[in-house]
């Protein structure tokens, strides 16, 4: 019975590795194909040597990176002032961060052009910053539900109320409590959302397509409109900077500083 | 009585309808260290958040040294607290937790580390100043936590029942370890708890709460040798309370269970024919006849339990029992079951519940 119960685990995991891999090594390989008759990463090469992948991911990382830093400063106080003295508007908050999950991305990114655009009282898009800013609120506001439920989930792991007390009759005001207590306690929570941002942000299409900017996402489609081999290069190369994404939070969470109600 | 150092006065805590802590009054002196004792919902930790500034009182005022603190935010009251559940800081290391209210003020780096290894010393743990509080276990966590709270000197020290996640044998070492740096540094200090003996052992006085009311404030012996209500008497130390009726007010005549016992001078007004309640403590009570103890009464071992240096002897007097211990001494058995026995005490030991 032990016997035959453990063959039939192994089967549901070789067929369901098997559902994830064979795929993408068939994307791999067909990547590989670009000289007639043997293999090699020409398609790779040729994909790194294109300027416009370099321009596009550069731009994608900067705005990731501004991204990150928009949804920390907008989500980390947030879910701490929720947690610690509105927690009767929690359902609320998350009804409204699980929001970007059910309006299309294309609905926002038109409600900003029509919104932002030149003739209005805040012309985002008037300028090429401007846009780039939008963009950055753009994708800020589609993260909102990773970040938002990582930070959460990490707030529920410290005793958020008695370690505010705690700085507070030492004399911090808000800023040292957030910044030197809370923000410390809650960082691999914060990592792991800031990587899912990453994560978005370098793959997106459509708001950065309709607001015209040269981001990974849009040049990603280009090239697999009109090139063989290179989309399934790219799609690689995307694959292992997300699995990248993941390994850095389970590296990091390896050095969270540990509760001192959880041991270990 | 020297000029109050903190001052609590007529103060009043209502959450919507609810009235958690009603005209609390309390003066403590400087240095002095009163413990806030009762029973879980009596209002004790609500007072103590009061003056911490956690809470703000509905009415009434708090001044600490001649200042009127009521509405000052906690970083701005100068005061050191310390939290049941530790509430050090997972990612600072023991000095950085100790240093981080000297931080916060803003005090030269030399001095603070300086400042530190003088709290390390005085908690009696120098060599741990760069673990991390999950490194500690739980006692000397807590004693990390009180370095932390004192470290900054400040005027007041609050313990919000300090001890109690902690083991028997290490909270009993740990509150004479904070009674003895209390005393050290002198500071003014108001110690939360539910647990009687801790309140008796530590503390120069303690309020008695119940129901958002202090009961009763007054030194360990005062409280448990003179409780002025009934719940005083119940909640502090083991009693035997017995009902008795006045039967004759003018010499003190009580009858209990149909034996007299004379109270002359604490019936308090009572007239004849009025009920009373009568305690004595179990240590008041002797098995037999005593010399020097006036008043007896006969009833019926009910229950015998071998303790080791102590039998806790349980005597049924007409409805009521009776608790009360004896030193085991080898030469004489325990009373049996269903023996006779006469229970013998002094009036003057007899309290008279109102």
């Amino acid at each position: 019975m032990k016997q035959g119960s453990r063959f039939w685990a192994w089967l549901v995991f070789g067929v369901g590795t098997a559902y994830f891999i064979l795929p993408l090594l068939a994307t791999f390989e067909f990547s590989l194909r670009k000289r007639r008759g043997e293999y090699s990463f020409d398609a790779y090469r040729s994909v790194f040597e294109d300027p416009n992948f370099q321009t596009t991911f550069t731009y994608s990382v900067v705005v990731a990176v501004f991204t990150i830093l928009l949804g920390v400063l907008l989500v980390v106080p947030t879910a701490y002032w929720i947690r610690l003295r509105l927690p009767n508007l929690r359902p609320v908050v998350e009804f409204i961060t699980l929001l970007p999950l059910v309006i299309p991305a294309i609905v926002i990114v038109f409600g900003y052009i029509r919104m932002f655009g030149s003739n209005s009282a805040l012309p985002f898009l008037a300028t090429a910053r401007g846009t780039d800013v939008l963009l950055v609120i753009g994708y800020a506001v589609l993260a909102l539900p990773y970040m938002y439920r990582a930070v959460d989930t990490g707030l529920r792991t410290i005793d958020v109320r008695t370690l505010t007390e705690a700085a507070q009759i030492l004399g911090a005001g808000w800023t040292t409590i957030i910044a030197r207590i809370i923000l410390p306690n809650v960082l691999i929570a914060v990592l792991s959302g800031a990587f899912l941002s990453f994560a978005i942000v370098i793959g997106e299409f459509t708001m950065a397509s309709l607001l015209n900017r040269p981001a990974f996402g849009p040049y990603l489609q280009n090239i697999g409109a009109n090139s063989a081999y290179e989309p399934s290069a790219l799609a690689i190369i995307s694959f292992a900077i997300t699995w990248g994404c993941m390994s850095l939070i389970q590296i990091l969470s390896r050095f969270a500083p540990r509760s001192a109600n959880r041991p270990n | 009585m020297a000029e109050p150092f903190l001052s609590i006065q007529q103060v009043r805590k209502s959450f919507g309808a609810t009235t958690v802590v009603q005209d609390f009054n309390l003066d403590v002196e400087p240095g002095e260290f009163v413990s806030f004792l009762g029973p879980s919902g009596c209002g004790k930790t609500t007072v103590l958040r009061m003056v911490a500034g956690f809470e703000e009182p509905s009415a009434g005022k708090i001044v600490v040294a001649g200042k009127d603190i009521t509405r000052l935010k906690p970083n701005q009251r100068n005061v050191g607290m310390v939290f049941q559940a530790y509430a050090l800081f997972p990612n600072l290391t023991v000095a950085q937790n100790i240093g981080f209210g000297l931080k916060v003020a803003g005090m030269p780096k030399a001095d603070a580390d300086r400042r530190v290894a003088e709290m390390l010393d005085l908690i009696k743990l120098p060599q741990m100043g760069d673990r991390y509080p999950y490194q500690l276990s739980g006692g000397q966590q807590q004693r990390i936590a009180l370095a932390r709270a004192i470290a900054p000197k400040p005027k007041l020290l609050l313990l919000d029942e300090p001890l109690s996640a902690l083991d028997a044998k290490v909270r009993v070492s740990l509150r004479e370890e904070i009674r003895s740096i209390q005393k050290k540094l002198g500071i003014t200090t108001i110690f939360v708890t539910h647990d009687q003996e801790e309140a008796l052992s530590i503390s120069d006085r303690i309020a008695v709460m119940y129901g958002g009311k202090a009961e009763q404030v007054g030194t360990p012996f005062e409280i448990y040798n003179r409780p002025a209500t009934k719940f005083v008497a119940n909640f502090v130390g083991t009693l035997n309370v017995l009902e008795g009726t006045v039967t004759d007010a003018a010499s003190g005549k009580v009858r209990v269970n149909a034996q007299e016992v004379s109270l002359k001078g604490k019936l308090n007004g009572s007239k004849s024919g009025d009920t009373l309640s009568l305690a004595l403590r179990p240590e008041a009570i002797s098995l037999g006849r005593h010399p020097g103890r006036d008043s007896s009464l006969s009833g019926e071992i009910a229950e015998v339990h071998f303790l080791g240096s102590v039998i806790r002897v349980r005597v049924g007097i007409g409805g009521s029992t009776v608790s009360l211990d004896t030193f085991n001494s080898p030469a004489t058995p325990p009373p049996a079951v269903g023996e006779k026995a006469e229970i013998s005490f002094s009036s003057g030991d007899m309290l008279v519940l109102h």
